[in-house]
């Protein structure tokens, strides 16, 4: 099956790691818990800004598995246990999610989920995977010292985490998780493509903040500072298109860009990366130890620049003194199509979109050891551990 | 301004600690104000009131001096040389902050955290200096490499989706001296500059080769054949339309001598040409016909006469259109030409005159030809082709290059199908015996001032002095833009300045004669 994209129709322009098109149908067979809606759809009613927020994956996933092919509803062949709740729902008026409720949602799903079915307690949740797309992943704060303080809930331990998050050694990344790229729209993107032959005019393009002058005036911890260095060191560069503005044009200008920044913010993840990988401008990524999305499968350092934050003051030298070739073999390899449908989430799914990336990952991982399955007597979990706030019933 | 910025500071960055601080949101949650959360939230309060009194940081200071030894096991930042942060607030002294959060409580932690992590990462979290080199500035050679770049970048998109087949242009254009002839000419050649393809551009020029355009076509880099054409350019319109249609032909014959390939296409030199004219025009297989607009403006200054054509044009077309006519199917069945019977006996006749001129049935400056089709031996050259030779002897003259063609269905209409429009035809001339200075530049100097009053200009007769004409040009000129009382007021303006400055220089002349 080819997952070629109709819609770009570019002539063969490289490849970049088959793996990328490989069918995960037939491959496992996914278990979805029928939840009370309270967990899913409730709270989707309640704001249904959540499907078009960068936290959107929770929801399209839980649409896509249950229409797929590797559902299954005997969960007694089931490879892998999926349990649908929306944590990353719980907006403010600004639309920015609030976690403050997610660890005892989470915690009450997984107490409904394994006093109602035997599967949980069998592997203590080793073969389920929970989509947890906020800004730490499963450390559910948005503050990185406060998510370093609760580290992943307790009982995610044993599961499979499906998140954006990704950093090297860091506390809300377990060994094993899932990398996924944010969820950006596809259609918004799409609307906004123009003729592939304007020619790419601007070198070096972002658009953002710099500072936070809101929760960080000084500069410093937002970012690392990293931000803050690029417009101290570049805002009178004629090379560098930087500015805090929201143009209209912003996908439009992003297809005449060389290269694209992609610095890390209070998180090191943002949508930047997808539109960047799907408007063909080469992303240079200032964000120390970030683990990329599917980067098992996806060579991130054949496609883009890392430059370290130390290095942000040389930025300039750096870009331009990649020589040529290795700019237009870049670019050949992001025109490639399967690349950009990786990074998608469309709906309805397509073959080789970032859906059938996260379920080839799951497959990736099997057959599960049979360690994992607890011997009488065993116990891994601690059910009470963590803040104290979180037991309270959800 | 210093000491409300200060306070503001001093506020967010309790807030800031507020969202940091551990012990004051467990004790928001849990509840529990130990003795020593009190006395940090004492201290921090008291180093705010000092910041303010002082000015800078103070508890940054404290912070520094007392846990530098505790936290030297994990990785300082080095800051460049010059080291600033945003919030200049005066004299603010900055420091290297060790990366601690500002909740002390925490450090503890923190630091065991971090040096954890820091075995194997090299990210810590907290405040970081921001880092600026002492010369932010760009290095020129730097900024030729990054256009270098791009450069190559943009080749290669040509040649991925840009046109495959480039083909030379051949692009020949009647011309001759007069006062227009620099505004079109100029205007021409920025156009043909801008052409991504190879061209030769071949100029023909009525009444031999001049320096002035000869100046003109060396500063403009392209590859020009510039020839003259005996004759002198005719004053009547309609003479001057068949000169230039021999001087086309002309110039088809050096195609033919040299046997040059590309494809021909007749710019004249008052027309307008879009960019993406060129690019559609290379898609011809043999000859095609494009769509002009045609820009027959009238000459006439008079308000009645306008407002009568505007009524016109809300009839009719807008701008008339000159080309192809297709069917549904998208094949050619007509031609579109100019509808000249409202202008019966109101044409201008001869060059200069203040009324509309017309083009003729089908401009030469709609088609374009492979140039195949002019040479004497071509390999498949097709049959449905006069030869050029046969056609018109020297001195002739072909009124379209449909005349080459036996069958004028194998015309290929361009632009979908003639419905995009990317060409206009203008002409747009002064008086043939206008006088204007040579090369444009003046000299010697003006010295007769001329009053800045508007007097309507009669046709003067050629003995006036020659400022006095480049007045006349002006005028007419004036007539032709739209009638606003701002243009008017602009005009007016502008020749009281000339008229300034003529009055000094006639003063100064006038004192330089009584020195003397």
């Amino acid at each position: 099956m080819r997952s070629v994209i109709v819609l770009w129709g570019l002539p063969n322009a490289g490849s970049a790691g088959d793996v990328l098109e490989d069918d995960p149908v037939g491959r496992l067979k996914v278990f979805v818990y029928e939840l009370p809606s309270k967990y899913n759809k409730k709270i989707l009613q309640k704001d249904p800004r959540c499907l078009t927020h960068m936290f959107a994956a929770e929801i399209f996933m839980h649409r896509f598995l249950l229409s797929s092919p590797v559902r299954t509803l005997n969960p007694e062949e089931a490879d892998w246990f999926y349990t649908p709740v929306y944590t990353t729902c719980d907006l403010t008026p600004n639309g920015l999610p609030l976690p403050f409720k997610s660890p005892r949602m989470m915690r009450s799903a997984i107490q409904l989920i394994s006093s109602n079915w035997p599967y949980w307690n069998r592997t203590e949740g080793a073969n389920h995977f929970f989509v947890v797309p906020h800004d730490f992943g499963a450390c559910f704060h948005y503050q990185e010292e406060k998510a370093i303080e609760r580290g992943i809930l307790p009982l995610l331990q044993r599961a499979t985490l499906v998140q954006t998050f990704g950093q090297r050694n860091h506390v809300c990344l377990n060994e094993g998780s899932i990398t996924i790229p944010p969820y950006a729209p596809p259609q918004k993107m799409q609307a906004h493509l123009i003729s592939p032959d304007t020619p790419r005019s601007i070198f070096v393009y972002f658009r953002g903040l710099f500072y936070d002058v809101g929760n960080d005036p000084e500069g410093g911890y937002y970012a690392r500072g990293a931000r803050a260095s690029v417009w101290e060191n570049f805002k009178d560069n004629p090379l560098f298109d930087i500015s805090t503005e929201h143009p209209t044009t912003y996908y439009e200008d992003m297809q005449r860009v060389v290269f694209c920044l992609c610095p890390l913010g209070w998180a090191p993840w943002s949508p930047r990366l997808v539109e960047g990988v799907i408007f063909g401008c080469i992303p240079v990524i200032i964000a120390d130890d970030i683990v990329l999305p599917f980067a098992d499968a996806i060579p991130w350092e054949e496609i883009g620049v890392f430059v370290a934050e130390k290095d942000v003051p040389n930025l300039d030298t750096i870009l331009t003194s990649i020589p040529p070739e290795v700019i237009l073999r870049k670019q050949r390899l992001l025109a490639n199509p399967s690349m950009k449908q990786a990074m998608l989430f469309p709906q309805p799914a397509q073959p080789g979109d970032a859906f059938h990336q996260i379920l080839n990952g799951l497959a990736r991982k099997l057959p599960h050891h049979k360690s994992i399955f607890l011997r009488p007597g065993e116990k891994f979990l601690n059910w009470t551990a963590g803040p104290v706030g979180d037991l309270k019933p959800w | 301004m210093k000491l409300p910025a200060l306070q503001q500071n001093c506020n967010n960055r309790r807030s800031n600690s507020f969202r940091a601080t551990g012990p004051l949101d467990s004790s928001a949650d849990g509840a529990f104000k130990s003795p020593a959360a009190l006395f940090w939230l004492v201290l921090h309060g008291l180093c705010c009131l000092i910041s303010l009194v002082l000015g800078f940081r103070f508890s940054r200071l404290i912070f520094f001096l007392l846990f530098s030894t505790t936290t030297t096991t994990t990785n300082l930042y080095t800051a460049a040389p010059i080291l600033r942060t945003t919030a200049d607030i005066a004299e603010t002294l900055t420091f290297q902050t060790p990366p601690s959060s500002p909740s002390p409580l925490n450090l503890d932690t923190q630091s065991n955290q971090t040096s954890l992590s820091n075995s194997s990462s090299h990210v810590v979290v907290g405040r970081h200096g921001i880092r600026i080199r002492p010369w932010p500035h760009p290095n020129p050679s730097e900024v030729m490499t990054a256009h270098r770049i791009i450069e190559r970048v943009q080749k290669e998109q040509r040649l991925q989706y840009g046109i495959k087949n480039r083909k030379t242009l051949i692009v020949i254009t009647p011309t001759y001296v007069r006062t227009f002839q620099t505004l079109h000419l100029t205007g021409l050649i920025h156009s043909l500059m801008l052409v991504p393809y190879d061209l030769v551009w071949i100029v023909v020029e009525a009444g031999g080769t001049s320096n002035e355009t000869a100046d003109l076509l060396a500063k403009s880099g392209l590859r020009t054949i510039h020839i003259g054409f005996d004759n002198r350019m005719p004053i009547a319109w309609e003479d001057r339309h068949r000169m230039e249609a021999r001087m086309r032909l002309h110039a088809l014959r050096i195609v033919r001598e040299q046997r040059l390939d590309g494809i021909v296409m007749f710019a004249d030199d008052s027309n307008m040409h879009s960019m993406e004219l060129f690019d559609e025009i290379q898609s011809v297989k043999w000859i095609g016909a494009v769509s002009i607009g045609i820009l027959a403006h009238s000459g006439n200054s008079d308000e009645s006469s306008l407002l009568s054509q505007k009524v016109e044009d809300e009839e009719n077309l807008p701008v008339p259109i000159q080309g192809p006519a297709c069917n549904s199917s998208g094949q050619l069945v007509g031609w579109h030409t100019f509808n000249s019977l409202p202008y019966v006996g109101k044409s201008a006749t001869n060059i200069g005159d203040r009324a509309t001129v017309l083009p003729r049935k089908l401009e030469w400056a709609g088609f374009v030809l492979n140039s195949k089709l002019i040479w004497k031996e071509a390999e498949d050259k097709p049959e449905w082709v006069q030869d050029l030779d046969t056609l018109a002897g020297d001195g002739d003259e072909l009124e379209s290059p449909l005349a080459f063609l036996k069958d004028t269905s194998f015309v290929e209409p361009l632009g979908s199908c003639g419905r995009k429009v990317m060409l206009w035809w203008l002409r747009v001339e002064a008086r043939a015996d206008s006088k204007f200075p040579l090369g444009w530049i003046i000299d010697p100097p003006l010295e007769i001032t001329v009053p800045a009053k508007r007097t309507p200009w009669p046709d003067a007769p050629p003995e006036l002095p020659s400022n006095e004409k480049t007045n006349d040009i002006q005028e007419h000129t004036e007539q032709r833009r739209a009638k606003t009382r701002v243009s008017r007021s602009r005009h007016g303006s502008r020749s009281k300045r000339k008229h300034e400055s003529k009055i000094a220089d006639s003063q100064l002349s006038g004192r330089h004669t009584e020195e003397k």
